[in-house]
């Protein structure tokens, strides 16, 4: 059996595209999706007049995995390790609003311990998720040393990830009901070296981009966009703060108890990618404070729930507790129930609002997992943002969305 | 007076009957509409001066197979001056599901509903680029139904090899 040949005609394409590319007078170009700067799969279809950009068509799903499918046939707490894969740079931001959404759906409560916790750890994997857009985003610009010391920093991060959970990035950390287990003793003087290592080489970074004419000639005034624009076509996070929308639901609707912390958010005018590059950078500096009063005030206690019909025993109650083997073996044989009923919960991930809709039917599966993710809408608004720049120019625009694909697709 | 309580007097003066039910589950609130009304609803929450819902989160749906009506469509919408989420949801029959698209009212409704399209199969009527998003476009069927199982492959071993490669879904030169 041959595979059927199909050839993608213009004509599935016409309502795209302008007249002119029907004429030949306008250039029809692939980007993508194997292309190193559209950051991933990412297949861009440009409409060219010259090097400038009439049109811009995003192609995604290269990478969809069925994630929201697989998740409705395992139980509650088995498909949160699929949450992991979804935004490969923000695992445990994804472990954190599946965690929330189950919480919320069956009420269950977290220790004060374990919310502290997971700030410290998903304002960390936010530093890192920065240091990734950081540095590729410097090489998309031909900056090549950026990317090099990034990726030296982030490397350090993993290696708390590492220290918490034995996993560099999969980490499935993030628990309903807390963490997984608590975190060593070497995990708090590892974090505190690393928040007074990484303001000086922040200082490095700005050294080499922020007043560098290079890079400003790259970047300043290219493809702003106005706070309303940005609202209507539902961006959020880094490049929605770039434009001047203040919304970040760490402050608007705190969550995890980020409402105990002293943080600014920074906030860009122009919305063009120098303020999208300079809204992150402030960022990351935010986020180190909020890991450091996280750290001075985390309270000892239980590093997850102690409600019995969700969250499994210790191991060492199992040797002399009847209860705790019922429970054990119930939670890993048929998991807990959620009811029949749905929430939307929403999270501040490194990219913007990572909301997380669970529907529960009263058995031990979910019945629907949808992910609202901020790639998805950053890639959407594509067109919107690049029409009239030149070739060059879009791979610097890409690169200030910080589309990650895994995110998009799903 | 709560600001989804504003909303559900409003959408109950503007609408009548076709707001068919409120919904609260742990501090949400969710409108349960009819399908015709669902651009009115948008445009009415969105445009009203106390209530601002103008940034449309998430749109997906969920398949209640075999129940009729099969399908509902979920919006989520955020209002910035509020800083709150209201749920709408929209009930859609099984044969042929139709509901109009409220791409002319939130932009980014756009790709959203073509993964729902995608997804579930439900035509939005009035969408102006309504093709697969994340499937590939000769795809058939729709993934996220409930009647559409979950694939597997089946294992090979050296005595079934040949018999199991004659039924794999894969081409063949």
């Amino acid at each position: 059996m041959a595979i059927e040949e199909r050839d993608i005609t213009l004509d599935e394409l016409r309502h795209l595209v302008s007249n002119r590319a029907l004429e030949g007078d306008t250039m029809l170009l692939n980007m993508g999706p194997q292309h190193p700067s559209t950051h991933g799969v990412l297949r861009l279809l440009l409409e060219l007049d010259g090097e400038v950009a009439v049109n811009v068509i995003p192609d995604i799903g290269f990478l969809h995995t069925g994630i929201e499918k697989n998740m409705e046939a395992k139980t509650y707490e088995q498909a949160l390790v699929m949450t992991d894969r979804m935004d490969y740079l923000n695992n445990l931001g994804n472990n954190l609003c599946y965690a929330m959404a189950i919480e919320k759906l069956v009420d269950l409560d977290v220790p004060e311990r374990a919310q502290a916790l997971r700030v410290i750890l998903a304002e960390l994997q936010r530093i890192s998720s920065h240091l990734i857009f950081l540095g590729s985003h410097a090489l998309d610009l031909a900056a090549m040393s950026v990317f090099l010391y990034c990726f030296r920093e982030r490397e350090i991060i993993l290696d708390i990830f590492e220290l918490c959970s034995g996993a560099r990035m999969m980490t499935s950390f993030i628990r309903p009901g807390g963490v997984w287990r608590d975190v060593p003793v070497e995990f708090e003087p590892a974090v505190r070296d690393f928040i007074a290592y990484l303001p000086k080489r922040i200082k490095q970074y700005e050294d080499l981009l922020t007043n560098n004419p290079l890079y400003i000639d790259r970047t300043r005034g290219i493809s702003p966009i106005t706070a309303d624009q940005a609202i209507e076509w539902g961006l959020s996070g880094p490049v929605a703060r770039a434009a001047g929308v203040n919304w970040d639901l760490r402050k608007s609707n705190p969550y995890s108890g980020y409402e105990l912390y002293d943080f600014e958010i920074p906030l860009g005018s122009h919305g063009d990618v120098y303020d999208r590059y300079i809204v992150r950078i402030q960022e990351m500096r935010q986020s180190l404070r909020i890991i450091e009063q996280a750290l001075d005030r985390l309270p000892g206690g239980a590093f997850r729930s102690d409600n019995r019909k969700f969250v499994p025993p210790p191991r060492s109650e199992l040797g002399h507790s009847m209860e705790a083997v019922i429970h054990h073996f119930k939670l890993w044989t048929e998991g807990f129930s959620a009811p029949k009923a749905s929430v939307f919960v929403a999270v501040e991930s490194p990219r913007g609002e990572l909301g997380c809709f669970l529907e529960g039917d009263g058995g031990p599966k979910p019945y629907r997992v949808h992910f609202r993710t901020p790639s998805f809408a950053a890639l959407q608004s594509m067109p919107m943002m690049s029409r009239g720049y030149l070739v060059a120019d879009l791979v610097a625009i890409i690169s200030s969305l910080d589309p990650i694909l895994g995110d998009t697709d799903r | 007076m709560s600001i989804f309580e504003k909303a559900v007097d409003l959408l109950r003066d503007r609408l009548g009957k076709d707001l068919l039910e409120v919904q609260r589950y742990r501090g949400e609130t969710t409108l349960l509409l009819n399908p015709e009304v669902v651009v009115e609803a948008c445009t009415i929450l969105r445009d009203d001066a106390e209530l601002k819902f103008r940034f449309l989160a998430a749109l997906t749906a969920v398949d209640y197979w075999p129940e009729e009506p099969r399908f509902n469509i979920v919006y989520q919408l955020y209002s910035h001056e509020h800083s709150t989420y209201l749920g709408l949801r929209v009930p859609v029959q099984g044969k042929d599901p139709l509901v109009p698209s409220v791409e002319g009212v939130f932009p980014n409704a756009n790709w959203h509903e073509r993964e729902v399209f995608d997804m579930f199969g439900v035509t939005f009527a009035g969408h102006s680029d309504l093709r697969r998003i994340l499937m590939p476009n000769d795809w058939e069927g729709h993934p996220l139904r409930k009647d559409y199982p979950l694939g597997y492959e089946e294992v090979q071993f050296s005595f079934n090899f040949d018999e199991i490669d004659r039924r794999k879904p894969y081409a063949k030169e």
